[in-house]
């Protein structure tokens, strides 16, 4: 059994408004948990076997960025959720149903409804116009130096804020359920997710990803079952025996005190929609289908998989009250056997899904989840370690920095060095923010993916008048406003920096951030009179052509 | 801002790397594509459903903040013995959200599949 208190709202918040967890103080290490070792070691060996056979079939660039082309449909989608049920999500969002109850949900439902507007708007205009990257899609009629330098800072950007939030949450998750040293466990991730990305690229990245995204759906499948066994199946049996032990009462079924006021609530809303349509690491994954029919049905068995998994998690936290909260076994008790069922779980409220696993399926599932949960982050991290490793070779070093004159293993093998190098500084960068308060990287992630990349990869394709000026300046006022906003922020400047009062009132910038883009784009590129931007706009039609009908893609790809 | 020279010369844009789109000279091939009326029905029709079914999720997500915001008790009013009305239409957002790239792939599996092949056809003759 784990016994500890730790800080985990804080390493794995799913956005800023998690950061309001209670402050659990430092980790403890535990024992030494054999069975999760175990299990994780299996996990480990299998993918590395993977990593081997993706290596050995990994000849050119479109193998190394995008499997070849060759994922189906269904195992992109796999892949695809796995991007997205990242530890935050599954342990941060169960943690959040357990304390608040109905506003868990609010973060389910703005994580998914994203993916529509990814299907109706991006994903097979993407793929008829991209070939590993998608600022290959923005720049494909406008200037490459230009654009690609904003887009690669954008995807750099987003991931180093992502990557120092989940190398830190993977630090403290796995001194808790594995009781390693924190920089053990910092080291055995950022090792991994350099072998896993250098050695296997995008194929093996993939497969770790499908893997893991079945052992969590197949867990949280069981769990979420075992609670609902309990209660016959019956779920309003499940939420009246939570209302009934739950502090809060009845008020767990309704909106609570997580948003506080409504421009707060829509602003995350905005962030959390519009940031998955400008995450790098999931925009990748439609260049790695063979056509677009192929990247429609993968958002589609996608956005099943996800909604299919957020409902899972609102049953495991339901049944983390209904199950957990009148035990006093899973809380560290105060004089005379009192605890809070809020604040004194073990772990803290982060560790619901998993002391639950132990409350229906015994030390062996627990030890499974703990993997799982460490699989997860690792999973996640590599496929972040791959979209920066792209944005630097692809991107950076290739069209800017060489000009296009390079070859196309001289740009696979820069990749791989890119990645070492990012899992270098990853491993640094968990080691420096190990006590730091991290929970709005996450949501700073997003908020610059929905402000920066992702205007100007919408408008390049959408708007005919966008020129390189108005996409390199909105693109460039997006992301600075996006971190500016977070930094004079509560969770910053208050939390952070220690000043008394937020220069920013709201949590979430992008409600301002990403109109301001939009908006910066659009009048910049009205005023653009130069030739470069009369060129680019006469260059839409042929753009216009292949990103709606796939003509001329084709030969693209190379495989 | 007017000479915009300064940032990739024209050479780079040939790079190898990166695939470059044909200039729409008048009876060009993207020029007879773009005013075939294949193109512009099966572009026409796409854009209108992919937006209409873009400003359902919006309304649909944003009416549901929108509550959260603005509505509290409402969302708090008993459907079940215990489940609220909030409870309720969190599900359906996530099920509407589905359902909805549902739709979209199953017109675009054949309605714009076909339209499409169409236009490939009409351009090999």
């Amino acid at each position: 059994m784990i016994r500890a208190a730790l800080l985990l709202t804080a390493a794995l918040g799913a956005g800023p408004a998690l950061a309001a967890g209670p402050d659990m103080g430092a980790v403890q290490q535990q024992a030494t948990n054999w069975p999760a070792i175990l299990m994780f070691l299996f996990f480990v060996l299998f993918t590395l076997g993977i990593t081997y056979r993706a290596a050995k079939g990994s000849k050119s660039a479109a193998d190394f960025y995008a499997a070849g082309g060759g994922i189906s449909a269904r195992t992109n989608a796999l892949a695809i959720a796995g991007d997205y049920m990242s530890a935050a999500s599954f342990l941060g969002i169960s943690g959040l149903v357990y304390t608040s109850g109905f506003d868990g949900l609010i973060y389910s439902t703005g994580f998914l409804v994203g993916w529509p507007i990814v299907l109706f708007l991006i994903a097979e205009r993407l793929r008829n116009l991209g070939k590993f990257t998608f600022a290959d899609v923005a720049s494909f009629r406008l200037d490459q130096t230009a654009i690609r330098i904003i887009s690669a800072t954008g995807t750099l950007v987003v991931v180093a804020f992502y990557l120092i939030a989940q190398m830190v949450g993977a630090g403290k998750l796995i001194q808790l359920l594995f009781g390693l040293p924190y920089l053990y466990a910092v080291i055995i991730v950022g090792v991994l997710m350099i072998v896993y990305v250098a050695f296997g690229g995008m194929k093996a990245t993939t497969w770790v990803q499908v893997i893991k995204a079945c052992l969590l759906l197949g867990g949280a499948t069981f769990m979420a079952g075992a609670v609902l066994y309990r209660y016959g199946f019956n779920p309003e049996a499940l939420f009246a025996k939570s209302v009934e032990v739950h502090p809060k009462g009845e008020a767990i079924m309704a909106p609570g005190g997580l948003v506080a006021n409504p421009v707060e609530a829509i602003s995350l809303g905005v962030g959390l929609m519009f940031g998955t349509a400008g995450l790098p690491h999931i925009l990748m994954r439609f260049f790695t289908v063979s056509d677009a029919q192929a990247a429609r049905k993968s958002v589609f068995y996608a956005t099943g998989l996800i909604g299919y998994f957020y409902i899972l998690t609102f049953i495991i936290g339901f049944g983390g009250i209904a199950l957990l909260m009148s035990d006093p076994s899973y809380f560290k008790l105060g004089p005379a056997g009192a605890f809070d069922k809020l604040k004194d779980m073990i772990g803290g409220t982060n560790m619901v899904a998993v002391n639950l696993a132990n409350a229906v399926g015994g030390p062996y599932f627990l030890g499974f989840i703990s993997a799982v949960a460490f699989a997860t982050i690792l999973a996640v991290v590599a496929g972040l370690t791959l979209a920066g490793a792209s944005a630097v070779s692809h991107d950076l070093y290739a069209q800017v920095i060489a000009r296009g004159r390079t070859t196309e293993a001289h740009e696979v093998n820069l990749s791989k060095i890119a990645a070492v190098v990012i899992g270098i500084v990853a491993i640094a960068l968990g080691y420096v923010f190990e006590n730091q308060n991290v929970a709005f990287m996450v949501g700073l992630a997003f908020s610059v993916a929905a402000s920066c990349n992702f205007p100007v990869l919408a408008m390049s394709i959408l708007w005919r008048g966008t020129t390189t000026w108005g996409a390199l300046a909105g693109g460039l006022v997006g992301l600075v406003a996006a971190v500016v906003m977070v930094v004079l922020s509560k969770a910053v400047w208050v939390a952070t920096l220690g000043n008394p009062a937020p220069l920013f009132p709201y949590d979430n910038p992008a409600l301002f951030s990403m109109p301001l883009a939009f908006a910066t784009i659009w009048v910049v590129s009205s005023i653009d009179r130069s030739r470069r931007a009369d060129r680019e706009r006469a260059a839409f039609e042929a753009q216009y052509v292949r990103s709606e009908t796939g003509i001329g893609a084709a030969g693209a790809h190379a495989h | 801002m007017s000479t915009a020279t300064g940032l990739g010369s024209a050479e780079t844009r040939s790079a190898p790397a990166a695939p470059r789109p044909a200039h729409a000279e008048p009876g060009s091939a993207v020029d007879r594509i773009a005013h075939s009326p294949q193109f512009q029905q099966l572009v026409h029709e796409r854009t209108r459903f992919g937006w209409a079914l873009t400003a359902a999720m919006l309304v649909v997500y944003f009416g549901f903040i929108g509550l959260i915001a603005f509505d509290k008790s409402l969302l708090a009013v008993k459907v079940g013995s215990t489940s609220t009305l909030g409870l309720v239409l969190g599900v359906f957002v996530i099920v509407f959200a589905f359902v909805l790239t549902g739709l979209y792939v199953a017109r675009a599996n054949t309605r714009y599949d076909a339209l499409s092949d169409a236009l490939k056809r009409s351009l090999g003759q």
